[in-house]
């Protein structure tokens, strides 16, 4: 799972107000090239939840992802490389995604989020 | 990519083994799910640049078509040997080579271009293992969720396109519906789905009237060749009319 999808993501337990952003606990990553696409970048970057990104590629590992960004920086391609590295190419293999609200662990097997909800959390 | 093109490389992807019947595990087979996909874009623009979640994705196969959509195609030939050789302890040579040159295997190489995110979610952990094993086979990035559709919760209108073929609603009566209801409350843009044309007017009603979509329209009318997947079938196939419906949220 990577921090495309994990942006999109958020708690699902009845009665949870603020189920995102959904925290990582990483115990296994993985990293694999994908083709570099600026303008996929560039489409991309408004439906990000920026912080909820960078915050989620610190706890990661990844430190170089700014946490403010103005829609110039689109057309640098020194940060264009960064950003696609972080939220395209690290995969979250092994660890869960734990909710902000309920301290809910979700865990994350071979690169797939369990979210499968226990029958008094529906 | 062509559309042809499209089918012949999904009939590669592996479908499930043992499917389970109360979830009414059905491949979608080649034909419809590139024809939908194929659809989807070219007529719509739903694919290329979108997040795309395909639900209750199975094996992956509509999954797997949207990413592959847009893949640079580079053929890199390569000499394979039919497979049925090996299996000879001793075989004449006459039998032999005919057999081993009749099909060159040209293989695809394929580069992936991430030109759209696509998200494959399914409430079976064995399905989601085989449409990893086949992402990986056709070298093609899907990222997966295992939930149940009805719960899955998303950060806002962040999926612009929902793909599906849901279940029918033979085992679980409804199923066909909730499915759609949860598409159209996900999706920013279009889902694309299927279903039986016996249920045509019940579908659009649900649509339009209860799930509030903007727009219903059947974009065409399919043949769905079910194999036998299950020992009760009596029939070893069975040909069903299906709507690929393009429904729009307001």
């Amino acid at each position: 799972m990577r921090l495309l999808t994990h942006n999109m993501l958020s708690c699902n337990i009845k009665g949870v107000t603020k189920g995102f952003p959904l925290s990582i606990e990483v115990q296994r990553l993985d990293t694999k090239d994908a083709d570099f696409n600026p303008d996929f970048l560039r489409n991309i970057f408004p439906k990000l939840e920026w912080k909820a990104f960078h915050d989620a590629a610190v706890s990661i590992g990844l430190n170089d992802i700014p946490e403010q960004v103005d829609p110039t920086m689109l057309e640098d391609h020194e940060f264009l490389q960064k950003f696609h590295h972080a939220l395209l190419e690290v995969h979250l293999e092994e660890g869960a995604l734990i909710c902000p609200e309920t301290g809910r662990r979700f865990p994350v097997t071979k690169g797939v989020p369990n979210m499968l909800l226990h029958e008094d959390e529906v | 990519m062509k559309l042809k093109q499209l089918e012949s490389i999904l009939g590669d992807v592996t479908q499930f083994s043992s499917p389970k019947i109360d979830l009414e595990q059905y491949p979608t087979g080649p034909h419809i799910a590139s024809r939908l996909i194929y659809t989807a874009e070219n007529s719509f623009g739903d694919i290329s640049d979108k997040v795309v979640a395909d639900f209750g994705c199975g094996c992956g196969t509509l999954g797997i078509a949207s990413s592959l959509l847009e893949a640079r195609s580079q053929t890199k030939p390569s000499l394979a040997f039919r497979e049925d050789v090996y299996g000879y302890n001793t075989i004449s040579l006459k039998t032999f080579l005919p057999k081993c040159f009749a099909k060159p295997n040209i293989r695809r190489v394929l580069t992936p271009m991430e030109l759209n995110h696509v998200i494959g979610v399914d409430i079976d952990y064995e399905a989601l293992e085989m449409a990893q094993s086949n992402t990986s086979e056709l070298e093609v990035e899907m990222d997966f969720v295992l939930d149940n559709i009805q719960d899955l919760a998303w950060r806002g209108p962040v999926v612009d396109t929902v793909v599906m073929n849901p279940p029918f609603g033979t085992r679980r009566k409804g199923a066909d519906m909730e499915f759609l209801a949860a598409a159209l409350k996900c999706s920013k843009t279009a889902v694309y789905s299927l279903h039986k044309t016996s249920t045509r007017e019940h579908v659009r009603r649900g649509a339009l009237r209860d799930f509030k979509a903007k727009t219903a329209e059947v974009l065409c009318e399919l043949r769905y060749d079910l194999p036998a997947s299950y020992k009760f079938h009596k029939k070893r196939e069975v040909d069903i009319a299906v709507d690929l419906w393009r429904f729009t949220v307001s």
